[in-house]
């Protein structure tokens, strides 16, 4: 298919535009465009048809089941997008005064209660854009707190199963990473943590349930050893899919939780986002959140911009507004029964995984949580069929693949999430695929290292794609890739999550 | 299914919780809303906001009411594109990744850059990502901002200073615009300095003189531009910036209450290796055909871990995708007239007005600050009586600005708008 600049025709346009008899005013030469950019020159017709072909070649929830591990790919209900788009929402100014802002305050502040009962934490903010960025604020507010009460603590620790973004953003945050490993039962290993801690310890970042799938089951006595030491406790949210109204971060004892608006309460994924990562903290670090804070004052609400403690801001304005508005629309179609909401996410993924554990490796041998973990290690001895192959496979059959390579403790991981929207019919056809993988692994293994057949390019070659780094069309100069000689691979690296 | 599980009750799946953490509760949410229920909860949580369809706006100070295309919601409603996720398996995603990389490239000709990612949070949080780029390519630890760069931009980019071990120098406006030679001085020993062009004030900064003065001491120059001035003002790759950065909304995202929107980063292709965030690259499949993938992912978290160039995961690319259908709608010659049109219609209201302007001698493009002569909170109270918003107050950033109003001017307010504004303004 060509690029939309290869279908540009010079003088074509799709636009229309106002012109208003007013005086013309010339920029000053030296500040002047001189090369104008080269974008598309397209008619409205040939833009729709070439935007509606790229649809056509994307996979999402709507065209079917996307069961990728820690991504909780949910369906998204229509009456969302309805309502995101109301006037009163979508054309509304960030810096609108108060008073004529009522509407989207009152919102938030909803959304605020809300996600602090989930949480089972007082204080929300909803600004953060992403859960990595509601990590990083989180590590800013154990940062400033430890500041605050004139204590030097520089170690965070992660676990080993945690997600790329956990190390990241202690990095980012000016902290010094330290990895605690999972026991054989897929717990954290408590007398490795035991190790670990000590005054120089800020805090613990952990997925609970972990990117395992497995609710670690020593919780409360890894909470006591970091409170005992004076460390706090951040819960990564990307899994609480599986416990909304069954067990609250705040009652395990985390001291601040991030939400992904984007998984647990619905946010469409975008083909990469927008997300949305809100934060609940315990009493003691609501000082340190950012500002503005949304605050109710008898039946108004305002911004409160006057918190002397605050880390400052982390994006502009009070964060994703939209995304705040689907959520809370989500949460308010569910009410008090967001509990139902986990229970089937949990029982889906239970099912998949009993039809699914004879057939491939199954590292721990527990009761999963909203998602679960298999290995391809087996099919990659007896028949050099890999967790990749597996995935390209699964395509062919008309679904998207799981999380492969992830997590990294895991050998051929492959990490399925099928979710609470999944009809039993679609859980057994995705099952039996599986199923039928497995034997051709064995039978007919070339179908699977040729997959995937039927979509509209094959394996790709993404060492090509890293070492020529084309990373925007060149015009004229643009080079011909599929003349350059290649060896095709696709690097066994994490896909998903 | 539970039998299939060997569970006998739904309760039993969850037998792996500790008893001491198990919610027992019910959840304090209000009662679930039917879809027709909820439908006119939120029309009547939404009636209760001044939109700009229902108050005459010259609100902007960062967040701009341009006109939105029909096409740009025609295609942001496929399916398709709207429920996707990252394309991490590119054979399910090539629609997805094709738009990503058409949008880099529109990133790269916009400002004259050769690299693009395929976007950041929102334009205050791409600065931080600019300077935490800044920083590893030049081992320097200062960042020096220009006091004209938006107040929000600088806020975020002070709030991530302290992890990112940087020291944060600000450079004060002189009448409006910044000053090289004081921008050069305080840039000697710094990893970069930011200026917006045009400006938080509205006012063209001398930019090429700006790069210059940064390029000079080796401190790299990042330069914030709103992207529907680029069909007038020269890129930043053209005068010299390092990188190019920016609030992408103006140019096809509605207002929403301050996102979601995209922020865009672009740099020189020196620094492909350092920049953060997903960049699509072009690649073949095994039969040799075009096809596009995530590409130089050695340099994310996924991969690299703590060691990675940002931590950044989930991005805007939904709203990046409306920008590249916008600009596509608008074509090179559709945004030179936006560009024009706005300067047109704005430097009419300054005309139409007649208020005293805070910084008389400077060039502005869509916005410019007036003085109303009593404080600005209250010629916006009395304005907003009579359903027009007159523009932001000053005061709220900048100190001794208290009766100064920055007024924001779009190509979708029509003469017959400025006329109304000015008899709402008249003293």
């Amino acid at each position: 298919m060509k690029l939309i600049y290869e279908k540009s025709s010079p003088g074509r346009r799709a636009s229309t535009l106002p012109s208003y008899d007013v005086p013309d005013v010339e920029v000053p030469h030296e500040l002047a465009r001189e090369e104008p950019p080269r974008l598309p020159e397209i008619s409205e017709p040939e833009l729709v048809r070439h935007f509606t072909e790229l649809s056509t070649r994307t996979f999402g929830v709507d065209t079917g089941f996307y069961p990728l591990g820690s991504c909780t790919m949910k369906h998204n209900p229509r009456v969302n997008e309805r309502v995101v788009n109301l006037p009163g929402f979508r054309d509304l100014h960030p810096l609108q005064e108060a008073e004529g802002s009522q509407g989207a305050l009152e919102l938030m502040w909803r959304l605020q209660n809300d996600l602090a009962e989930v949480a089972g934490l007082p204080a929300v903010s909803l600004q953060p854009a992403a859960g990595s960025q509601g990590e990083l604020t989180g590590l800013m507010l154990m940062r400033a707190y430890f500041a605050d009460r004139g204590e030097q603590r520089h170690k965070v620790i992660v676990a080993d199963t945690a997600h790329g973004t956990n190390p990241a953003s202690v990095t980012m945050a000016g902290f010094e990473l330290q990895k605690v490993e999972t026991d054989e039962r897929g717990n954290i290993d408590v007398a490795h943590l035991r190790e670990m801690v000590d005054n120089d310890t800020a805090g613990l970042m952990l997925t609970n349930p972990s990117t395992l799938g497995l609710f670690d089951e020593h919780i409360e006595e890894i909470a006591a050893i970091f409170h005992e030491a004076g460390g706090l406790l951040y819960y990564d949210g990307a899994n609480l899919n599986a416990v909304c109204g069954i067990s609250r971060p705040g009652d395990m004892g985390f001291d601040i939780v991030h939400f992904n608006l984007h998984k647990t309460f619905s946010q469409p994924h975008g083909g990469g986002g927008p997300g949305g990562g809100p934060i609940a903290v315990r009493d003691r670090l609501e000082p340190f959140l950012p500002v503005p804070a949304i605050v109710r004052d008898g039946d108004d609400f305002h911004l409160d911009y006057d918190r002397p403690k605050s880390i400052g801001k982390v994006r502009g304005y009070c964060g994703p507004f939209g995304v705040f508005v689907r959520s809370y629309a989500y949460i308010r179609s569910y009410g008090p029964g967001l509990r139902e909401m986990s229970e089937a996410a949990v029982l889906n993924a239970n099912y998949l995984l009993a039809r699914l554990k004879e057939a491939y490796d199954l590292p721990f041998d527990r009761l999963c949580m909203h998602e679960f973990v298999l290995s391809a290690r087996t099919l990659k001895k007896e028949h050099g069929i890999t967790a990749l192959d597996v995935a390209k496979r699964l395509m062919d059959y008309g679904f998207h693949p799981p999380t492969i390579y992830f997590p990294l403790i895991v050998p051929e991981a492959l990490m399925i999430e099928p979710t609470e929207t999944e009809a039993k019919e679609t859980l057994d056809a995705f099952a039996d695929a599986m199923i039928e993988i497995a034997r051709e692994a064995a039978g007919s293994p070339d179908l699977i290292k040729d997959a995937p057949h039927e979509r509209p390019v094959r394996r790709v070659d993404e060492v090509k794609a890293a070492k020529r780094a084309v990373v925007k069309y060149g015009f004229e100069d643009h080079p011909n890739l599929s003349a350059e000689h290649a060896e095709p691979r696709e690097l066994e690296a994490q896909k998903g999550a | 299914m539970l039998a299939a599980v060997g569970v006998s009750s739904i309760e039993e799946l969850f037998r792996d919780i500790p008893e001491g953490v198990r919610f027992r509760g019910d959840l304090q949410i209000e009662p679930a809303l039917s879809e027709q229920e909820l439908v006119k909860h939120l029309e009547e949580l939404a009636a209760k906001n001044a939109h700009t369809g229902a108050e005459l706006s010259f609100l902007g100070a960062g967040i701009y009411d341009h006109y939105v295309p029909a096409v740009v919601d025609a295609v942001l409603q496929r399916g398709e594109l709207l429920t996707a996720y990252t394309p991490y398996q590119p054979e399910m995603s090539q629609g997805v990744l094709q738009a990503i990389f058409e949008y880099q490239t529109a990133i790269c000709e916009l400002t004259g850059m050769e690299v693009s990612n395929a976007s950041g949070y929102d334009g205050a949080t791409v600065a931080a990502d600019a300077c935490y780029v800044a920083k590893h390519v030049t081992g320097r630890s200062k960042v020096v901002l220009a006091e004209a760069l938006g107040p929000q931009v600088r806020q975020v980019v002070k709030t991530y200073a302290p992890g990112f071990g940087l020291e944060v120098v600000e450079v004060p406006h002189r009448a409006g615009a910044t000053d090289p030679d004081e921008l050069g001085e305080a840039a000697r020993d710094a990893a970069c300095v930011i200026f917006q062009q045009p400006n938080f004030f509205g006012v063209l900064e001398p930019a090429p003189d700006l790069a210059a003065a940064a390029n000079e001491v080796g401190a790299l120059p990042i330069a914030h531009v709103d992207p529907l001035s680029l069909g007038v003002l020269e890129a930043p790759g053209a005068y010299g910036a390092a990188l190019a950065i920016g609030e992408g909304q103006a140019a096809g995202n509605y207002q929403a209450y301050g996102g979601p929107h995209y922020g865009f980063i672009a740099s020189r292709a020196d620094y492909v290796r350092r920049m953060p965030g997903r960049i699509v690259g072009e690649t073949t499949d095994v039969d040799g055909k075009r096809a596009f993938v995530l590409t130089l992912q050695t340099r994310e978290q996924h991969i690299r871990r703590e060691k990675a160039t940002s931590n950044i995961t989930t991005n805007q690319t939904l709203l990046a995708l409306a920008g590249l259908v916008y600009l596509s709608w608008l074509g090179p010659q559709g945004l030179r007239e936006v560009g024009e049109t706005c300067m047109g219609i704005a430097a009419y209201a300054k005309e139409r007005l007649g208020l005293p302007l805070l910084f008389p001698d400077q060039t502005t493009f869509k916005e410019f600050a007036v003085r109303v002569g009593r404080p600005a909170e209250e010629v916006i109270r009395d304005a907003r009586g009579k359903g027009v918003h007159p523009g932001y107050s000053l005061k709220r950033d900048f100190a001794g600005m208290e009766d100064a109003l920055l007024v924001s001017v779009t190509e979708k307010r029509t003469p017959a708008d400025i006329d109304r504004l000015a008899e709402v303004l008249a003293p």
